[in-house]
């Protein structure tokens, strides 16, 4: 258990993989980390890097089989998740920790209104009549910024706008004032001028309610503008941990320095030429021997395509899986 | 003049209407999208223009109209002094080859049937350029410019990944020597990563063959990473147009200044700092768009002539530069 009273959620060593005809698919391997009480810890990484399966893992909504959880422990308020049984989990899920999906087009149920929906996500946990049910559903909207909150009641999912579903599905998942919201690339699916209105509301409802955001997203600036402590994922592997600002210039693992050398930034204002990752990205059935990123790594050496590197804690708070992360810490590497 | 001056294409007045219809039997058609509403610009030989705005604002469309996949309602598309919206079908086939375009989804746009080999050559072969040996060389030799191995030229786009396949939509664009290429939202579907490559790959590319892009895109950074001059598009028109690095300083319409503030840069400190605009609302329905200023119900400095009035693209810069907008209150800050 984490020693730490301010910690809400502790992950260790989680592993989920999935047995396909193909082989074994190592979704998840070996990731920790903990979430405090009022953080928002931003995890971020590319297609396939096992970051929403990673939330998938936490809800308890992996299909198994194919998935298996191999090893790790989920603790959630002196509770580990993955030893409850569905029934048990279901008190948690959408209860005290919610999640907010990537598309709200198919997220939502097209045969039910936004209201019965709502409505069902409240009756589902507390014991309320159904009236006490509709007047709270309304305020959820009204609370989520959704204008003509009764007719929207009633109104059918393809009726809205795509902003406003995903509104709509923010509602359902603040519905029973969860701890933990986990928000599966929230805004991915929006318009950019959207983006920043639904992505301001999670935030402004996160600290209305004083509860713990996990931010899954692949945008390097969405986390810099919300994010506290960072998680980077790289096939499937946490390749580094630590808070917002040492992710961003004080990096130590070279996937990481790459990320960052591969955006455009809005506001630079002389044309600096990206840096691009040489490669792609692994399959994960068929992942390279040792460090899994050492094929596309400028500092990669023999040594690191032999074994997988240690997560280590280089500074207070920061972890990171590199061989090298030594020499970067020590200057004797520079990152350029 | 200097190369860099010579006009390459302008668009005049383009609009492109869809005409919606209602009812079974006797449907007539009630409404229209006005996908395109009235839009001129101009492209600059060996230049980049960028075309940004939001889903359903139609860039999209107007990349398809300059290629006539779609014909436009009216308006000219002056290409190297040739109207393209009047050519016959014949002799638009001798621009096709000048014309050319790179896809967003490198999933989609590519058959699966096709070797990458074929996909390449099919323009060639349309074109009737070269014999067969004479073009295998030539297609080996574009895969390798566009960073593939020649040797696979016999694999289908299944064994390649994102990034790899928009590099072969990328050789397919090439190989006919284009002048001017549509680069269609080329990276919104590849991972940041990767985005990077091809970005990186397609200024290699102009800088070798001087090539001429329209650079159509929703990610304002990429698109002002890649052009020297931006439009922005909203509803079916061009709201402002400036030279890249101008836009970002002194954008002059509130909707471009909502935009770039609604974009979150990768610096943590600078995020702290920095003061947002969250423009309210959504983007209106094209089929019935807002009276007057289309943006005037999102806008923060609208105005009642703002309701009434449309306002006009005008240039802004007093030392004779281009930067023009359609507002009538350019330049306030909101």
């Amino acid at each position: 258990m984490a020693d730490n009273n301010n910690t809400l959620l502790d992950i260790k060593d989680l592993r989920t993989y999935f047995y396909t005809d193909a082989g074994v698919v190592k979704a998840v391997d070996g990731v920790s980390f903990d979430l405090k009480k009022g953080e928002t810890l931003g995890i971020v990484g590319e297609t396939g890097s096992g970051k929403s399966i990673t939330a998938l893992t936490i809800l308890g909504l992996i299909a198994i089989p194919p998935g298996k959880i191999v090893s790790g422990y989920i603790d959630f308020d002196g509770q580990d998740l993955l030893k409850l049984k569905q029934k048990q989990l279901q008190k948690y899920r959408g209860n005290r920790i919610s999640m907010i999906f990537q598309d709200p087009m198919t997220s939502l149920n097209p045969v039910f209104t936004i209201g019965n929906q709502l409505m069902e996500a409240i009756l589902a946990h507390q014991k309320i009549t159904k009236k006490q049910a509709y007047d709270k559903a309304l305020e959820l909207l009204d609370m989520v910024g959704m204008p003509d909150i009764r007719k929207r009641m009633k109104s059918y999912p393809h009726e809205f706008s795509g902003g406003m579903r995903q509104r709509a599905m923010i509602a359902m998942a603040i519905a029973n004032s969860p701890s933990i919201l986990i928000a599966d690339e929230p805004t991915t699916a929006l318009d950019v001028t959207i983006q920043a209105q639904i992505l301001e509301l999670v935030e402004e409802l996160k600290n209305k309610t004083d509860s713990s955001v996990i931010l899954i997203t692949h945008d390097l600036g969405v986390i810099a503008k919300y994010a506290e402590r960072v998680l980077v994922m790289y096939a499937g592997k946490p390749v580094e941990f630590a808070n917002v600002n040492d992710i961003f210039y004080k990096p130590y693992h070279p996937y990481t320095m790459g990320l960052i050398g591969s955006v455009s930034k809005l506001n630079e204002e002389k044309k600096e030429r990206l840096k691009p990752i040489k490669g792609t990205p692994p399959s994960l059935i068929d992942l390279p021997e040792g460090c899994t990123f050492a094929p596309r790594c400028r500092f990669a050496l023999d040594s690191c395509r032999l074994s997988y590197p240690p997560n280590i804690e280089i500074e207070h708070g920061h972890f990171v899986s590199c061989f090298r992360s030594k020499e970067f810490y020590s200057g004797s590497l520079s990152r350029l | 003049m200097p190369e860099k001056d010579t006009l390459l294409l302008e668009v005049r007045n383009l609009k492109k209407y869809f005409n919606l219809r209602s009812g079974f039997f006797y449907s007539k058609s009630s409404s229209s999208v006005k996908a395109v509403d009235d839009i001129s610009f101009f492209i600059k030989k060996g230049e980049t223009f960028g075309l940004v705005g939001e889903s359903g604002c139609g860039k999209s469309t107007t990349a398809r109209l300059i290629l006539r996949l779609i014909k436009p309602t009216s308006g000219i598309i002056n290409y190297k002094g040739s109207d393209l919206v009047r050519l016959k079908n014949s002799q638009m086939l001798k621009y096709r080859k000048e014309i050319q375009i790179i896809f967003q989804d490198p999933y989609a746009s590519l058959s699966p049937r096709m070797t990458i080999g074929d996909i390449v050559n099919e323009p060639l072969e349309i074109h009737k350029v070269g014999n067969k040996n004479s073009r295998l060389k030539r297609i080996k030799e574009y895969l390798k410019t566009v960073g593939l191995n020649p040797e696979h030229i016999n694999r289908y786009p299944h064994e390649f990944s994102g990034g790899q396949r928009q590099r072969v939509g990328i050789a397919r664009a090439l190989v006919l020597q284009p002048e001017l290429i549509i680069c269609d939202e080329p990276v919104s579907a590849l991972d940041v990563s990767v985005q990077a490559q091809i970005l990186n790959l397609m200024l290699d590319l102009q800088n070798e063959f001087n090539l001429t892009y329209l650079f159509i895109a929703h990610d304002l950074s990429v698109v002002k990473y890649v052009s020297n001059r931006i439009g922005v598009m909203y509803l079916g028109k061009i709201v402002e147009v400036a030279p890249s690095e101008e836009l970002y300083v002194n954008p002059l319409h509130p909707y471009t200044m909502g935009l770039l503030s609604a974009i979150p840069i990768p610096d943590p400190e600078l995020e702290r700092k920095r003061q947002r605009i969250i423009l309210p609302g959504d983007v209106p329905s094209p089929i019935n768009p807002p009276s007057g200023c289309r943006f005037h119900p999102r806008c923060p400095n609208a105005q009642d002539i703002c309701s009434k009035e449309e306002p006009v693209l005008k240039n802004y810069n007093k030392d004779g530069k281009e930067h023009l907008a359609a507002c009538f209150f350019a330049g306030k800050p909101i």
